[in-house]
């Protein structure tokens, strides 16, 4: 039994991601989806053909060399699940694009907490980027390099 | 909390009426148009409803869609009325009357002579599978009449705000609301005729419905029915399970998504299926705490991106646990939750207390068969459908030639599933009445192609080998 199974939290082991040198070369997508569930809309919403799927209940197949970590999929995941990296915009510093769905929404600049995947402070990170499609946003933060595979999610403070 | 209507929230609008005011038990109650009383009088604080007859125990607002019965109250002097599904208007009179009520001094119907008609094909239940049959067999030419008891059309898909999974062909990464609407919207454009607020009273040979529409009995005399009345959600023995405050994840959802009210401050929720994972990531959106979720097996029940989402959002899933009791006198206060072992029993001194003023139950749904029953189809107890279903043809008529059930009353799975049974259902209703077409045999393949791509994978497994035992020849069906 995965470890998942019981506790909901996805590990950095239990995920396909890119090589070391896709991730310096820029943004990136990281689909934390590993079960075999009946969904596709990342198929759909990919317009570079990189997510690749036989059967609906397979987990996405991202040719990473062909993502351009446009981001767009993130919004369209019904899980919430795609995330996107960017590790060559500093020496210190990553992007990550972190699907949202609660009020408020931050704006650019603002200050947020970031959070792990259990929820806990990692560390206040600043917003470079909100994106809406529909009812959903998509919020990029800057984080430190060190915390690219800790941090998911964010908290505005009220 | 001092306001408990929600208004402002991540992905609905409520629109809400005009602000009136009515009178219960000699105060001045707060309501907007279109909400009804038992979420105007939740709304201004009152957890008490009725209560039970033999020991005088509280009860309190439960199911919000008028099946439980805990809130029946009198309303302008005529007794039990449902207060969940009736709505609220300015000066009514409504007091509380326990559980007997005394016979009523006013005049009490609203009705008017029986109506009787002879009509081509009723469907009733309006929801995913039953609206879906109605377009499929209204598109061809049949006369369908669609059965629903609420007002408004949709089934549970107008409480599901978040995105549905499945297939992008099939309305995946739509919302769940406005697939209900863009449903309800082709139906009324291929002439289906809807009748809203229209409960189904019981069948009578040969296909026969009654029917009780604004206080009237109408008599139906059909040719063909699709029965696609879903289903209801399952109970969990537990010390004080009955005090006002344990609700089933429906009737949170009900009442936080389409009347726009919390439930309360802090929730604990029971069951880790999907609907628990989803009810307990919408009222985080609505800005309610939600404590903990528990789940009795050892493994999360729902897909893991629903449990990495509100893991993330810092809300604890624990496994092998289950509640104990409820604390509190009138009302929910709080609970004990206790873990358990591989072989459920209780792990001594894991007990704990959790401070909550709502314990939302999601432990699961069984079929809502009793018509089927009473028009002597065939059932069978299949647990992997979630209880006793109907057995069916592929075509999905039941063992009574010429009645047809799809949804969830033909096995607990989902809703882009019950849309696709519903296709199936309305095309071969539409065959047997009449002939094949081309649209006939296509809405047949395509659905049937699309049940097998969603019943793959781990989770497609298990309704899978379900479908397998209950499903007939067609030579089975009288």
């Amino acid at each position: 039994m995965s470890e998942y199974k019981s506790t909901g939290i996805i590990r950095k082991e239990d995920l396909e991601i890119p090589s070391d040198e896709r991730l310096e070369e820029g943004p990136v997508v990281i689909m934390e989806c590993v079960e075999n569930i009946p969904c596709d809309p990342c198929v759909a919403a990919c317009s570079f053909d990189a997510v690749e799927m036989e059967e609906i209940t397979d987990t996405p197949d991202v040719e990473y060399e062909t993502c351009t970590g446009c981001g767009f999929c993130v919004t369209e995941c019904p899980g919430l699940a795609i995330f996107v990296v960017d590790c060559s915009y500093s020496d210190e510093n990553c992007k990550i694009t972190i699907p949202y769905e609660y009020i408020p929404v931050p704006d650019e600049g603002d200050e947020v907490k970031a959070l792990d995947r259990e929820g806990n402070e990692v560390q206040k990170a600043v917003v470079t980027n909100v994106r809406q499609s529909g009812k959903t946003y998509a919020v990029t933060i800057e984080v430190d390099k060190e915390n690219v595979w800790k941090v998911r999610g964010f908290e505005v403070e009220k | 909390m001092s306001e408990r209507r929600i208004f402002e929230h991540p992905i609905l609008d409520f629109d809400r009426g005009y602000e009136f005011y009515f009178d219960f038990e000699g105060k001045k109650i707060k309501a907007y148009e279109g909400e009804t009383i038992a979420s105007a009088l939740y709304a201004d604080g009152l957890r008490k409803f009725t209560e039970s007859k033999k020991l005088e125990r509280p009860r309190g607002f439960f199911c919000a869609i008028g099946k439980c019965s805990s809130c029946l109250m009198s309303v302008d002097g005529r007794p039990n009325i449902r207060t969940c599904v009736t709505l609220a208007e300015e000066g009514m009179e409504v007091e509380r009357h326990g559980p007997k009520a005394e016979f009523p001094q006013t005049d009490v119907g609203r009705g008017g002579e029986r109506k009787k008609e002879e009509i081509e094909i009723a469907v009733i239940g309006g929801g995913p599978a039953g609206l879906m049959a109605s377009i499929v067999a209204a598109r061809n030419g049949s006369e369908v009449h669609l059965f629903d008891e609420g007002d408004d059309l949709g089934g549970q898909l107008v409480k599901q705000t978040h995105q549905f999974f499945g297939s992008h062909q099939e309305d995946a990464g739509t919302r769940g609301i406005d697939i209900g609407k863009e449903l309800l919207e082709e139906a009324r454009d291929v002439g289906v005729e809807i009748h809203n607020g229209s409960k189904v009273l019981g069948y009578y040979p040969e296909k026969k419905i009654t029917i009780e529409s604004d206080g009237r009995l109408e008599i139906y005399d059909s040719q063909g029915i699709v029965y696609a009345g879903g289903a209801v959600e399952n109970y969990l023995s537990f010390e004080n399970n009955d005090l006002p405050g344990v609700y089933g994840a429906g009737g949170v959802q009900t009442l936080m998504n389409e009347e726009g009210i919390v439930p309360g401050e802090k929730v604990l929720m029971i069951g880790s299926g999907n609907v628990g994972l989803i009810v307990g990531y919408q009222l985080l959106q609505a800005g309610v705490n939600v404590v903990e979720i528990i789940e009795a097996l050892p493994e999360i029940g729902g897909y893991q991106v629903h449990a990495s989402k509100i893991r993330r959002a810092g809300v604890p899933i624990r496994a092998s646990h289950t509640i104990k009791k409820a604390i509190g006198d009138e009302k929910v206060e709080g609970a004990v939750v206790q873990k358990i072992d591989e072989n459920w029993n209780p792990v001594k001194g894991t007990e704990r207390e959790v401070e909550c003023d709502v314990i939302c139950l999601a432990v699961g749904l069984s079929p809502d068969t009793g018509f089927l029953r009473q028009a002597d189809c065939e059932m069978d107890y299949v647990p992997e459908l979630g209880g006793f279903v109907p057995l069916r043809t592929e075509d999905m008529m039941t063992t009574q030639r010429g009645i047809y059930v799809a949804g969830d009353a033909a096995g607990i799975e989902e809703a882009t599933v019950a849309a696709l049974e519903g296709k199936i259902a309305g095309a071969a209703i539409y065959e047997e009445l009449h002939e094949e077409t081309e649209d006939t045999r296509r809405s047949k393949e395509e659905a049937k192609e699309g049940l097998d791509k969603m019943r793959k994978g781990p989770y497609g497994e298990v309704p899978k080998q379900g479908v397998k035992t209950c499903t007939v020849d067609e030579e089975v069906c009288g």
